[in-house]
């Protein structure tokens, strides 16, 4: 089983305990995937973690894309901005480094 | 694509059967197709959105919170049966106040939830394209 400074991850990189999860584990996971972290990656991987704890599932990219907008208004809360900072998908990409299960319907 | 009306019928309780969790599983993936989606309670099926589940002590994870995200995925009709909710003492105070903000209200905060009798329930249900029971 591969890991990320000892934490266990599945085959497609997501943390296989979401206990295990820290900001460390988050950059090495960012860095592995050539994107540094900015201030903007971290408002979504902290909301993504906030959406989980409230309602234990991960969004689906359009509800995370609309709740975004809701929050942190619509310059922020479109695919293109957010595809900007999560090039393999905010859905997939942003759960993966906020230690999320991959989003429930995603492919 | 053509809209169709989907159904799920809940009749099982939360936990001891993977039936609850499978259909809202099931549930959240459909909603990514845009359908007309709505939810029925029946039965035991009812104490799925009763208030303050608490699954700490079976170690499972308490996924009843996850109804409240419904709204998010645009899932607003959840109908009860009034006739189950009374034969278990229950009373639709004792369910989760879930609700959803409508778009074409200026976003406000409306309930999702909505006791109607059997006859009511089987009627829309016979106005559906498609029941899946769980």
């Amino acid at each position: 089983m591969a890991d990320i400074l000892g934490a266990e991850v599945d085959e497609e990189g997501f943390l296989v305990n979401l206990g295990d999860w820290t900001k460390e584990i988050a950059e090495q996971m960012a860095k592995d995937d050539d994107v540094d972290l900015s201030d903007e990656h971290w408002d979504v991987i902290n909301f993504l973690r906030d959406y989980f704890e409230e309602y234990q599932i991960a969004p689906a990219v359009r509800v995370l894309t609309k709740a975004i907008a809701k929050r942190m208004g619509k310059d922020k809360g479109n695919s293109k901005y957010l595809y900007s900072l999560f090039p393999y998908g905010p859905g997939k990409q942003g759960c993966r480094f906020a230690g999320l299960p991959k989003p429930t319907g995603c492919i | 694509m053509t809209t169709k009306k989907f159904m799920y019928l809940n009749r099982r309780s939360s936990f001891g059967t993977v039936y609850a969790i499978e259909s809202l599983e099931v549930v959240l993936i459909a909603a990514a197709f845009e359908q007309d989606v709505s939810l029925a309670f029946i039965d035991d099926g009812v104490y799925q959105i009763v208030e303050g589940q608490n699954a700490d002590g079976i170690g499972m994870k308490n996924f009843s919170k996850t109804f409240h995200a419904l709204g998010d995925y645009e899932i607003n009709k959840l109908y009860v049966s009034a006739e189950s909710l009374e034969q278990r003492g229950l009373s639709s105070n004792d369910l989760m106040p879930l609700v959803y903000e409508d778009e074409d209200d200026d976003w406000a905060e409306k309930p999702s939830v909505k006791v109607v009798s059997n006859a009511q329930l089987s009627k829309i249900m016979s106005e559906q394209d498609v029941c899946l029971s769980f």
